[in-house]
């Protein structure tokens, strides 16, 4: 068991063995101050602080975790009896805000959860991300579980709450066991469990795994699964901070926040604010796919503008394609456009501004072939599956979204139903019960306010520009076709006819679109109008 | 007290209230669909999810559910602006779009609330068209039909049922769209552990949980060659009025006996007759273990509901209640005996008809139990409701309010003030109390208004007093309260010797087959004092001294509850049951 003087000698010692370790690893230089970063223009580009031991320490390993400082932020409030009210304050000031999606201020929930007295109260970590290409949290919980649990201890330690539950997705196997191994170990080495430390700070964690449903990431929702029941959100009648999780007293961050909090204990107030911009300070992950070359997590300060992040980190769009458009914030986010790439800065209050969000960080880049009808269907299709069916905007108005897209997308819209679009957005938006339904209508609302002429294109013309929507596209033999008959052979509704050595021909009428003719075709010679 | 305005109107209203309640006071009437609030019988389902309350916050042009948004001080909103009837508007029509739109053959028309909430909102159509619920619909119970087609995921029921009835059978299944409340592993109704309260019917807002309408049977069997005979239960009388637009508590016995003696019923009897039996066979039960060291407390089993959620959920404890049959099961059971004797009819051609304010009485006139193996049937043959009976009264042409009074007819239609109140939560407990005082002293006693046992609260406590012994009695409605009763009385927290329970908050007169009281709790207390207002307008008020039941006893049962006759006619058994087997 270690106590505040051995923690601290045990990190010296390990981090002399780490650097041992790392020295002949040569994606891993050392910087000026001592600490560990990953080679590459990739890497460098960024600021890493959330990720700043990913692909660095062996999660495994508590040494490799103690090296790099775990714990030592802890230790420190512990050594020097901090008032809680101090770190309450410390992160309000340091303008902390949750990187879970809604960006309200870590410091104010925690100050609100202090003030409620309580016998009982509760820290959970949000460890349920679930949207679709967004891996920032499953990368920390994975490679620095330690981080995680230190930003929640600190939380315990301010808001005086001794029990704590990282409420992780069952898909993330790897993150559960690693979790389960970093709890373990930091329980052997008493800095988490009773007495921390040797002092009379007592903390500990329970993992609580979900079962995979999205709305779980919500914050009642997830509480509500904690407590055993069906993941629904509540009705808000008061706040977590006041009353949480079985009605106590609960701060509820999401992994990212944690994992900030030691830097910020560690590194002062002054340092965070340095980073960002003054309402967003600090850094923020994306997890940045799509068309781009270099598909991966990236972070960057807040307040870093769109096209750094594309082009000079990702390496631009794949094919020297046209960008159209990039998706943040998942499934509730919205689509900017191309033209706003420049002007458009990656931070809470720049994102809402054009219509989208930072939510959790996903970050999903567009080109040309890419249809924005299409992709609001896709993201449609996500939150109509994941809806828990509880409020009547929510669960029967995006159906009915969903229902319009499917017809627009298959030719059979109206110009009525971008009308209705509108309004049932609007008032899905502003009427659903929690987040999920609230955002889930920011794909269509993006898109109709960016792209409407590809909404229209699609009604009137009935034709998708980008070549995606099945239903709207021709297949034409074009003057190249040496009549070989591959087509006709394997077209599985036989609507190919043709001579040998004759350009064949193609009857529309009967023709599914099954996009056989255009695979097989050995000339390239069919194509699609 | 925080000031609020509404609609330009300024209020004062104490801390905690609600948006909804405060612009009731203004009389400004918000619509809402999921909403429900019954102060005084604990029940508020507050799920806020159906988003038809949403009023404007003319401080920020936000919508906030009226229903579950507590004022604040300053607060502004608006329930009139064009945003607000939009928004319902869609919600409205998002609502219709998944609903089926049979309105005119459905069970609940006319008391729909969805449907009334259209009308109201003046919607004409609906301009959502696409997937539409396609559910099975759940008719395998002898007590209710689930068409979840119709549901509109107000939740009611699940309040109702989890956090009222602790029964715990209904819950939301499914996500998003596709969502509906189900059981588990979707088992039909009757292979649940539903005790068929039917109080989820009650406050189900449309079609989708309704009674299984059991008046063509009636029918055809008045058109019979058979003998029928209807029984009419306490809490019948003092509700049917309502489905006829008459005051809430009227007192209608003389209308409901023209009624249905028009209807053509041969015999038209009352099932207080039979109350004032039980209280005869319970009390001398009670006082039989009483003197004799049996099994205490002894609990009372007048209710269907309450008798299956005991062999459910307490199986170590069958042997508490008491093995009086319910009363309409005696009743029953006395009509094709006693009363076929009289008649020299033959028990076999002759039908009893229940008409009840429960639905659980159907499916506990089909429990094996119930029914006399001589003969070959079943003490009761046909159960209705309030609610059915008073659909034939219509079909038959008859206008209820003029028709004259009439009285019920002889041998099983006289009852006292003792039976009158078994209809109310506290009144059989009451009921068996006068009798047994006066049958353990042999004295006679003077006051019989045991008042602390009266009124909604969830578990009322009396002691008695009864020649220098304390009697402990206890009294709970609604299954969640009998639960923790019982549980405490497992725990040996609490000893008594008389527990009374039934199953619906406050009792018969909250039945599952009484007229929809669509949230007015008013209804309920009128009921109440209705049921009290027969009682003290009663010459006779103690069972025992109901004439045509002591000619019973003479002339048929002999003695009560140690008789054979009265043993094998009056009382049964229970058997404890697993969570999942048939019921």
């Amino acid at each position: 068991m270690l106590n505040i003087k051995s923690l601290k000698e045990l990190q010296k010692t390990t981090y002399n063995d780490l650097v041992k370790t790392l020295s002949d690893n040569s994606n891993i230089g050392i910087k000026e101050d001592g600490s560990f970063y990953l080679k590459g223009d990739y890497y460098e580009k960024q600021t890493r602080i959330a990720l700043r031991n990913c692909g660095i320490i062996r999660p495994h390993f508590i040494e490799d975790s103690i090296a790099t400082k775990a714990y030592i932020a802890l230790a420190n409030l512990l050594e020097n009896n901090i008032p809680p009210t101090k770190v309450v304050d410390d992160i309000i000031e340091s303008g902390l805000r949750g990187r879970g999606g809604a960006g309200f201020s870590t410091g104010k929930k925690w100050a609100e959860a202090l003030k409620h007295d309580d016998t009982q109260k509760y820290v959970v970590c949000n460890a349920d991300e679930g949207d679709p290409g967004a891996f920032m949290d499953r990368s920390i919980l994975e490679q620095d579980p330690h981080s995680v649990l230190e930003g929640m201890a600190i939380c315990g330690y301010a808001i005086g709450a001794t029990k704590g539950y990282i409420y992780v997705r069952a898909e993330y196997p790897i993150a559960v066991q690693n979790l389960e191994i970093a709890i373990k170990q930091a329980k052997e080495k008493g800095l988490l469990g009773e007495n921390i430390l040797g002092t009379d700070f007592t903390f500990d964690i329970e993992l609580r795994l979900g079962a995979g449903a999205f709305v779980c990431g919500e914050a009642t929702a997830l509480i509500e699964s904690i407590e055993g029941h069906r993941g629904m959100p509540r009705n808000k009648i008061y706040r977590t901070a006041h009353k949480g999780l079985f009605q106590k007293p609960t701060v509820l961050n999401n992994v990212e926040t944690l994992a900030n909090v030691h830097m910020i204990m560690l590194n002062g107030v002054d340092w965070f604010k340095s980073i960002g911009t003054e309402k967003s300070t600090g850094t923020k992950v994306f997890s940045v796919v799509g068309k781009v070359r270099e598909a991966g997590l990236v972070e960057v300060p807040m307040g870093t503008p769109l096209s750094y992040i594309i082009y000079d980190i990702s390496g631009g769009i794949k094919d020297d394609k046209a960008l159209k458009a990039v998706q943040t914030g998942g499934p509730s986010g919205g689509c900017i456009p191309a033209n706003l790439m420049d002007t458009t800065t990656v931070d809470f209050e720049s994102l809402e501004r054009i219509g989208s969000i930072m939510g959790s960080g996903g970050m999903v880049v567009m080109d040309e072939d890419d249809c924005m009808v299409d992709i609001a269907r896709f993201f449609m299709d996500f939150t109509v599956e994941e809806s828990c069916g509880k409020c009547t905007p929510c669960r029967i108005g995006n159906q009915r979204i969903l229902e319009i897209l499917n017809r627009i997308t298959k030719g059979d819209g109206t110009m009525e139903d971008i009308r209705t679009l509108k309004d049932l957005s609007n008032v899905i938006i502003e009427t659903s019960l929690c987040g999920l339904g609230k955002a889930a209508p920011n794909p269509v609302v993006s898109t109709l306010h960016y792209f409407e002429n590809e909404y229209i294109e699609h009604i009137q013309n009935k034709r998708c520009p980008a070549g995606v929507c099945k239903n709207l596209l021709t297949y034409v033999v074009m003057d190249n076709c040496i009549g070989c008959g591959i087509c006709k052979l394997n077209c599985p509704v036989n609507c190919i006819d043709g001579e040998r050595k004759e350009k064949h021909f193609i009857h529309i009428d009967k023709c599914i679109k099954c996009g056989t003719c255009f695979d097989k075709c050995p000339k390239n010679a069919i194509t699609m109008k | 007290m925080i000031s609020i305005t509404i609609n330009n109107k300024p209020i004062m209203v104490e801390e905690g209230t609600t948006i909804l309640e405060a612009a009731k006071k203004l009389n400004i009437l918000i619509p809402t669909l999921c909403h429900l609030n019954l102060h005084d019988i604990n029940v508020n389902s507050e799920t806020a999810s159906c988003r038809v309350c949403m009023v404007e916050n003319t401080k920020n042009g936000k919508l906030i559910p009226a229903c579950a948004t507590r004022v604040w001080e300053g607060l502004d909103v608006r329930t009139d602006t064009l945003k607000v009837i939009r928004t319902r508007r869609i919600m409205i029509e998002l609502l219709l779009s998944d609903h089926p739109k049979d309105c005119l053959v459905c069970a609940k028309s006319g008391h729909c609330e969805l449907q009334n909430l259209a009308n109201e909102n003046n919607i004409r159509s609906v301009r959502f068209n696409g997937k539409q619920h396609n559910c099975k619909i759940d008719d395998t119970s002898l007590s209710l039909v689930r068409d979840m087609n119709k549901c509109i995921l107000c939740k009611r029921c699940e309040t109702m049922c989890n956090d009222i009835q602790t029964v715990g059978v209904l819950t939301d299944v499914g996500r998003g769209f596709d969502t509906v409340v189900g059981t588990a592993f979707d088992h039909p109704m009757h292979e649940t552990v539903c005790t068929f309260c039917g109080q989820c019917v009650s406050v189900c807002p449309t079609g989708a949980l309704t009674e299984v309408d059991n008046t063509s049977q009636v029918w055809n069997a008045l058109d019979s060659e058979k003998t029928v005979i209807v029984q009419v239960a306490p809490a019948v009388r003092v509700a049917l009025g309502e489905e006829f637009g008459m005051e809430a508590g009227s007192i209608i016995t003389g209308k409901m006996v023209s009624a249905l003696k028009a209807l053509g019923f041969d015999y038209v009897f009352d099932t207080n007759f039979a109350a004032d039996v039980t209280v005869m066979e319970e009390a001398s039960e009670f006082i039989d273990r009483f003197k004799n060291g049996g099994t205490l407390p002894i609990l009372t089993s007048c209710c269907p509901s309450w008798i299956k959620f005991v062999e459910h959920n307490f199986g170590d404890l069958v042997d508490i209640p008491s093995s009086c049959k319910s009363p309409h099961e005696m009743f029953g059971a006395l009509a094709k005996t006693y009363f076929a004797e009289k008649i020299g009819k033959n028990p076999k051609d002759i039908i009893v008809v229940s008409v009840m304010p429960c639905v659980a009485k159907k499916y506990e006139s089909a429990r094996p139990e119930l029914s006399n193996q001589q003969i070959g049937t079943s003490d009761v043959d046909i159960v209705i409701s309030t609610r059915e009976l008073a659909r034939m009264i219509s079909e038959a042409t008859l206008d209820f309010t003029s028709l004259p009074d009439s009285e019920f007819d002889r041998f099983m239609g006289q009852s006292t003030g003792a039976a009158a109140i078994f209809g109310a939560t506290g009144g059989v407990a009451e009921a068996s109390l006068r009798t047994a005082y006066d049958l353990i002293t042999g004295e006679s006693l003077q006051d019989v208004n045991f008042t602390p046992l009266r009124g909604f609260e969830n578990i009322k406590e009396a002691t008695v007093n009864i020649n220098g012994t304390n009697i402990n009695i206890a009294v709970a409605s609604g299954l969640g309260n009998a639960r923790k009763l019982l549980e405490m009385v497992r725990n040996g927290e609490k000893e008594y010797h008389l527990i009374e329970i039934m199953a619906c908050p406050g009792g018969c007169i909250d039945g599952g087959g009484q007229p929809y009281i669509r949230g007015d709790i008013d209804i309920l207390n009128k009921r109440m004092n209705a049921i009290y207002q027969i009682d003290s307008d009663k010459k006779i008020r103690k069972a025992h001294e109901n004439p045509e039941l002591q000619q019973l006893y003479k002339e048929f049962l002999g003695e009560p509850y140690y008789g054979q006759k009265a043993h094998d006619l009056l009382h049964t058994h229970f058997h404890a049951r697993k969570k999942y087997d048939e019921a």
